[in-house]
């Protein structure tokens, strides 16, 4: 089951720098703002898993917590700012 | 030990569903066809790896942290991609067409 969890984190971290490239290359700022949203979504999910490989699972369950919601007010501000202004193609 | 055997089954499909949601941010067309990627594919997989390790714990008290997690993706990730979308649509992104888009050959 450790094993599992152990080759479980490697793949989640090939998946979670896959939306990178959309990031760095994103055409206007909505495309790098929802690939940062998509990475932060994923780190969520490697939080919890790494705290199942250290056996320390009640404290990596309230990092995640906060976490998500980090994420979600830093995507919501964003995309407030962006909303109001004319012309960021 | 069923349990265990469908915790791992549930980690494995949003593990799929996490690497679909990644592909289509990288491959498809549009900021609005992008959105959509991630705004469906990201949640129904973070809901899955949450839930199969709801299956793990067992009946605890971090389980029950884990499901105000879930509750919370649910609410809110698609609330997050709805926002940028809207705020796209704002300031005046275009949706992308076809080239021969309405013509009949």
């Amino acid at each position: 089951m450790h094993r599992f969890f152990l080759y479980y984190t490697v793949v989640l971290t090939v998946i979670i720098f896959i939306p990178l490239y959309r990031v760095v290359q994103g055409p206007t700022v909505f495309d790098r703002m929802l690939g940062a949203g998509a990475v932060g979504t994923k780190t969520m999910v490697l939080i919890l898993v790494i705290g199942l490989v250290f056996r320390r699972f009640d404290m990596f369950v309230d990092i995640t917590l906060a976490y998500a919601v980090l994420n979600f007010i830093g995507t919501v501000a964003i995309a407030k700012f962006l909303g109001t202004e004319k012309g960021n193609e | 030990m069923i349990g265990h055997l469908l915790g791992v089954t549930a980690l494995i499909g949003g593990a799929f569903f996490l690497l679909v949601g990644s592909v289509g941010l990288v491959r498809l067309p549009d900021f609005y066809c992008r959105n959509h990627a991630t705004g469906k594919s990201d949640t129904l997989g973070v809901m899955l790896v949450i839930f199969g390790m709801i299956l793990i714990e067992g009946f605890t008290l971090n389980s029950a942290k884990l499901f105000f997690v879930l509750v919370f993706v649910f609410l809110t990730n698609p609330t997050g991609t709805h926002a940028l979308a809207n705020a796209a649509l704002r300031s005046g992104l275009k949706p992308w067409f076809r080239k021969s888009a309405g013509k009949v050959k």
